[in-house]
């Protein structure tokens, strides 16, 4: 074959142009300014040829999906003939007979690719008769909502949750027609392995899966006369903003945020950068510690909580490694439950905090049980950037007639350190900065933090000591590393982890562009807004110094601890070392419990337990080489035990037992 | 055993030789699915109870339960014999008598035939015309008109036993391409016989043979795979079961050449799930490979290892295209990739992997032993050979044939087949209306191709395919409407749901045929359908999808008046489609016998003897019972 390069050409569209080194024609295409139409196409994605638009025809090969072609010069290609364009509309046409065409009520109208590309091709009949199944609405996860019914089955939400995020909590479930996008047997999405990251709604073309809406919650909270509503705002949000309402930088953004969040009837709003800040001199000293006794290291940082979720299901011998700081917005929320009802005259019950985040996780990490006290949850509601733009839009208010105006005091002030935590390496340049101005570390270079680049591994250091830094994002890289540390392969001292491509900038709380250029893009506006604010080094934040003085004592104290400080539970599928050793024997009758997926999601562990807690309670144990094990294949009969040479379908601790007793007499 | 670094094949052929020259006489019970069915198992059973009762010397081989010893008559179980409708079969061998519907009630008979100087049971023996008896396959014209080389074992050879097909010359033709020919020589000898695909596409195996040879050489320590192809699920087809079940040594030998000739050192073969024997076949078959040294380590002494597995199918058509079935064996949702990287670059667990059809794999020990020259002296110049369908139909004998290629279809149907068959089995002289060829991916043919010679080039140019080799007669009561909703149905049910085109488009045709069938299309209907079907057929993922239009697409370019007849004048020309077809009683077929009559449960019809009756089109509640009592099909649109 020959290799594209540089100087070879081939014929598009009637023009000689350069191949250059584009994986594909459709590539090849979008550079020379044409966008073939496709929905299954993501260059970040594997290429899965399955939506058939991007049919071009090469000359002596016919028509061919350019997604699959690698250019090869001398080639003479076309992206639409009439053939094409019938075939494109037959199977627009094909795709809407089996979409729920209800446009207006839809969330995504406006920026769905399907409507997008049906108005492009001129579709104004469906000549096909529709063929939908209404399916229920999966509203179970707070971060996410699913609607089969606007699915097309393009497959990018499935390869994204495989791919970019190793996690491949849905997939696709039955065959032709009956073919769905959805958690293992059918479930909800809470209870499936999703860790909120919201991967998957960003790259849905048509809104089946989006965000979760919690706009009517919060203007509920807004209209009720009895709560007063505070808002906190992360550090990636005024990025996205500033593009969504045309303004230069993410500071003007910032103090344009506040203006229109205070007309939205939001009592106080505050800048969750000065959390950040307070997460930095906390996790700082907790590194430090650790540091210096050697111990729990490499020592990750708990700011993304799809990245939490996701250790604590995969990687549940890395818990102690996780720092125990909240996140900055529970940071932000447990102080303000604590300190602002008295600062602001209302009763702890009355007082409610917003967030608006670039992040879906981040409505799955508020709704965690551990961060809800007798006044109710530190965070009572997330917002996404669009929701906010969203619920701006609906009141009417032009961004460009609004004035700045600046966050309120004293959770309102932020180092330039806490606005960087919205890009990838972001929060360790802010930990860097802060060490190194506690004299902490020995070099004193300029950053080599925010770079490009899914994981970048760097070396400091702090006295004679090397400091060396791992900075990843997408939690597939993430679990790369983690088996790299495990298998004693890489070194690291201090591993920052972000789900999202690029970090808190690119997330799927977003407007648009949830990729690398998009968030190269809104790192650069933060760099920007960093180098605008006074302070750099969360160190000098005076709110922050303030806050330790009053009330925290000192970074790392008994009473920091209480209000910034969080646990973590192994959530990894399986029965661990929960099923009780005294039990198991390991000779006697052998009995078995399935605990392939089927039968575990019938309650299989539990009636593992149960059985071998009542073997002991009977004295049966020494009897009985009780086990869990792998799929038996009778799924849809489960749980499936075996004892001794029966297999029982769909049995509980009881029956077990029973055909137990019956085998040893 | 111990296992001989080079294995004596020649020694071990001459010691079951010897055994099997005390066996005076073999009884060969046909274990294929159609005599399963119709009870071969019992009668396999009552014949050596009663073999055993006669104290015969005489083996009945069903199963291998015990090897042959010295006992004289041997009764064997054997793969399918092709002759399906007249099942069971019982082969008296070396007789060369053919027993067909063979019940156990007969089993007497047959082994008081057995006894020396007696004749053969006349009523046993296949019938012929009005009084004639056919002895055996060699006088019966269903066996006389095919070439049997593919399915020459079965039905004779011992699937059960590697020494038998040792003793009738196998493991020969691997034994030369590793100890006396290079790689290339076997890829060149495969070329140059012409061989192609028989899994539907055609393709020249030697061409994928030498992709994967060069794929393999640029990273030899990674090695490569075999595949075979087992995934038979065309409805209807069962060619590939019957060599898997009948002959797994000559399925075995092709892997093990393909492997000498491209560098790989595992095999696999991939066997639909549903076919249990042919599964348990073959891993015996391996079992036994390995045990006399013809599969595993340092194979005939060359310090190269080839070693098979066999893997069930994940039940799905679609398994059966190469991506998806490498997708499968992987552990994955069987769903086809985009190709390239075609699997002869970058195929299973990403090494460089050649799959090939059961068929296929069978043809090529025969391309060896005989040479290439031999091989292209059967069939014609671009598809060289003999190809295996499975006849099915409306047709006086179904079963299972090996014709070779450019073989006229007249001759399959009408002399092979018996001819065409009214709807309750009667010879229907004039009947024939088309033939389905190629399954659901298929097309169909007609009158005037009945002279046709067919390959896999002449059947493309008419918009029909070789395809795995389902061959359906129909006769003229059929509605080719119906039979286009027929496969429409079957792929729309199989098709992964990967592709828009395929997974949309199919379904949206089966409608527009429902459309078409129940009166409810109009006149765009027919014009849709063919720009869905090409839309389908070009822009699908992988071959289900670009193939599944073609039932709609032939028949629609064959047989587009019926259509006509149905969407523009309300009428079903076969008078198949209730919501066409007023029920009526055809006065110039009817003669007044008046069985119809107590057959309607409303009575609905009525009339007097010898005279034309009539039925009530207000009252008949369309059950179909009258025209199941009129021996004269008098009776139409109520089924």
């Amino acid at each position: 074959m020959i290799t594209p390069t540089q100087t070879a050409t081939l014929t598009l569209d009637g023009r000689e142009v350069p191949c250059g080194t584009h994986r594909n024609v459709l590539e090849l295409a979008r550079a020379q300014g044409i966008d073939i139409p496709t929905f299954c196409y993501h260059s970040h994605l594997s290429t899965y040829g399955a939506c058939r638009l991007c049919l071009v025809d090469v000359l002596g090969r016919g028509v061919v999906t350019s997604c699959t072609t690698t250019p090869e010069p001398g080639m003479v290609i076309r992206t639409e003939t009439a053939e094409i364009r019938e075939m494109r509309k037959v199977t627009l046409e094909l795709l809407l007979a089996n979409h729920d065409m209800r446009c207006t009520t839809c969330d995504q109208s406006g920026a769905c690719r399907l409507q997008d590309l049906s108005r492009r091709f001129g579709i104004d009949e469906v000549r096909f008769r529709s063929v939908l199944e209404h399916q229920p609405i999966d509203l179970s996860s707070p971060a996410l909502r699913r609607n089969a019914d606007r699915c097309i089955l393009c497959g990018d939400c499935v390869r994204a949750c495989e791919e970019v995020q190793s996690v491949g909590a849905i997939g696709f479930s039955g065959r032709g027609a009956a073919t769905r996008v959805e958690p293992p047997f059918g479930q909800p999405l809470d209870e499936s392995e999703c860790v909120g990251c919201g991967h998957c709604a960003a790259v849905c073309p048509t809104g089946s899966l989006m965000p979760a809406d919690d706009t009517a919650r919060v203007n509920a909270l807004l209209d009720d006369p009895a709560r007063r509503v505070v808002l906190q705002i992360a550090p990636a949000v005024r990025s996205a903003v500033a593009e969504a309402w045309g303004l230069d930088d993410g500071v003007q953004a910032a103090g344009r945020i506040a203006a229109a969040a205070r007309r939205l009837g939001f009592a106080q709003v505050y800048d969750t950068a000065f959390a950040a800040d307070l997460t930095v001199w906390e996790e700082a000293s907790e590194f430090v510690a650790r540091f210096t006794a050697g111990e729990k290291l490499p020592l990750f940082t708990s700011c993304c909580p799809a990245w939490v979720r996701f250790a604590e299901q995969y990687l549940p011998q890395l818990l102690p490694n996780l720092s125990t700081c909240r996140s900055p917005q529970q940071m932000f929320g447990s102080l303000a439950k604590r300190l602002l009802p008295e600062k602001l005259g209302v009763a702890p019950e009355q007082l409610a905090v917003v967030a608006i985040m670039p992040c879906t996780a981040k409505k799955l990490e508020a709704a965690r049980p551990e961060f809800r006290q007798a006044a109710g949850a530190d965070v009572e509601a997330v917002l996404t950037t669009t929701e906010f733009l969203r619920m701006v839009a609906a009141r009417g208010f032009d961004p460009a007639r609004l004035d700045d105006e600046d966050f309120d005091a004293p959770f309102g002030e932020a180092s330039g350190a806490g606005v960087i935590f919205g890009a990838s390496g972001g929060v360790s340049e802010a930990v860097l900065r802060f060490a190194r101005s506690a004299g902490l570390l020995a070099g004193g270079e300029a950053s080599p933090v925010l770079l490009d680049g899914s994981m970048r591994l760097l070396e400091t250091r702090i006295g004679d000591r090397p400091l060396r830094l791992a900075v990843v994002h997408t939690l597939a890289r993430a679990r790369e590393l983690c088996e790299q540390i495990l298998a004693g392969t890489t070194e690291v001292d201090l591993v920052e982890v972000m789900a999202c491509p690029g970090g808190c900038v690119a997330g799927a709380g977003q407007p648009t562009g949830h990729d690398h250029i998009a968030a190269a893009r809104r790192r650069d506006a933060l760099c920007a807004a960093d180098a605008c604010l006074p302070t750099h080094d969360a160190r000098d934040n005076a709110a922050v110094a303030t806050l330790y003085h009053e009330h925290l004592a000192a970074p790392g104290s008994h009473s920091a601890h209480d209000v910034l400080h969080t646990g973590y539970r192994n959530r990894r599928r399986g029965i661990q070392a929960e099923v009780p050793p005294p039990a198991v024997a390991t000779s006697g009758l052998p009995v078995s419990v399935c605990l392939g997926t089927g039968c575990y999601l019938r309650g299989a562990d539990a009636l593992l337990r149960e059985l071998g807690r009542s073997l002991e309670e009977q004295g049966l144990a020494g009897r009985v080489a009780l086990s869990g094990r792998f799929c038996q294949e009778h799924c849809d009969r489960g749980p499936s035990v075996s004892v001794g040479e029966r297999l029982l379908h769909g049995a509980n601790a009881a029956t077990a037992l029973a055909a137990v007793r019956e085998a040893l007499d | 055993m111990i296992r001989p670094t080079t294995p004596d094949l020649d020694a071990l052929a001459a010691d079951y030789g010897a055994l099997r020259v005390r066996l005076a006489r073999r009884l060969v019970v046909c274990a294929g699915t159609g005599c399963v069915a119709s009870g071969s198992l019992t009668v396999h059973a009552r014949l050596a109870e009663a073999v055993a009762a006669a104290g015969l010397p005489c083996s009945v081989e069903l199963k291998q339960e015990a090897p042959p010893t010295d006992e004289s008559i041997g009764i064997g179980k054997s793969g399918c014999q092709g002759f399906c409708q007249q099942g069971p079969l019982v082969a008296v061998e070396p007789d060369g008598v053919l027993y067909c519907k063979v019940q156990p009630a007969d089993v007497d008979d047959i082994v008081a035939a057995l006894a020396p100087g007696a004749a053969p049971v006349e009523r046993l023996l296949y019938r012929l015309g009005r009084s004639g008896r056919c002895r055996g396959p060699e006088e019966i014209p269903f066996y006389q008109r095919q070439s049997r080389t593919v399915l020459a074992s079965c039905g004779h050879g011992d699937p059960d036993d590697v020494r038998d097909y040792v003793f009738r010359g196998g493991y020969r033709a691997a034994q030369r391409a590793w100890t006396e020919m290079e790689p290339a020589a076997v890829v060149e000898e495969i070329t140059a016989s012409g061989l192609r695909g028989r899994g539907g596409g055609g393709f020249p195996t030697g061409r994928k043979w030498q992709a994967a040879a060069a794929a393999i050489a640029a990273r030899p320590e990674a090695g490569g795979w075999v595949v075979c192809n087992g995934d038979e699920g065309d409805p209807g087809a069962f060619m590939d079961r019957s060599v898997m079940e009948g002959d797994p040594h000559t399925v075995l030998e092709g892997m093990l050449i393909a492997a000498r000739a491209v560098g790989a050192d595992r095999g696999m073969v991939y066997v639909r799930t549903e076919y249990p024997l042919a599964v348990t076949r073959l891993r015996q078959a391996v079992a036994q490979a390995e045990a006399i040294g013809v599969l595993g380590r340092d194979l005939f002494g060359t310090g190269r290892c080839f070693t098979v597995e066999v893997m069930e199918g994940a039940g799905a058509f679609v398994c059966g295209e190469e991506t998806a079935m490498i997708a499968s064996i992987q552990g994955g949702r069987g769903m086809p990739m985009p190709k390239p990287p075609f699997p002869a670059e970058r195929g299973l667990f990403a090494l460089p992997t050649v799959i090939n059809n059961v068929e296929t794999l069978a043809s090529v020990p025969g391309i060896l032993r005989d040479g290439a020259q031999h091989y292209r002296s059967c069939g014609t110049g671009a598809s060289p050979g003999t190809k295996t369908f499975a006849l099915t139909g409306h047709v006086l004998n179904t079963g299972l044939i090996e014709v070779p290629f450019g073989t006229p279809l007249r001759e399959i149907v009408m002399e092979i087949g018996g001819g065409v068959i009214d709807d309750r089995g009667k010879p229907w002289g004039d009947g024939f209306k088309a033939v389905q060829i190629g399954g659901p991916s298929g097309g169909c043919l007609t009158r005037e191709h009945l002279d046709l010679p067919l390959d896999f080039d002449s059947l493309r140019s008419i918009g029909a395919m070789v395809g795995s080799g389902g061959l359906v007669v129909m006769n003229a009561n059929t509605c080719m409407v119906q039979v286009a909703r027929f496969f429409m149905q079957f792929t729309q049910n199989e098709s992964c749901g990967k592709c828009t085109p395929c997974r949309e488009g199919t379904r949206q045709m089966l409608a527009l045929l429902d459309d078409i069938i129940a009166g409810r299309a109009g006149e765009g209907t027919l014009m849709l359908l063919e720009s869905l079907a090409r839309t389908v057929a070009k822009a699908s993922l992988c071959g289900l999808g670009k193939t599944a239009p073609n039932p709609v697409l032939s028949t629609l370019r064959w047989f587009r008046a019926e259509y006509e007849a149905h969407v523009l004048h309300g009428h079903c020309p076969a008078g198949r489609c209730k919501a066409l077809t007023a029920p009526a009683i055809l006065a110039e077929k009817c003669k007044g016998c008046s069985q119809c009559i107590p057959a309607c449960p409303v009575g609905a019809i009525t009339g007097e003897r010898k005279q034309v009756h009539l039925l009530d089109a207000a009252a008949c509640l369309r059950c179909g019972a009258c025209a199941s009592a009129c021996r004269l099909d008098a009776i139409v649109g109520v089924t």
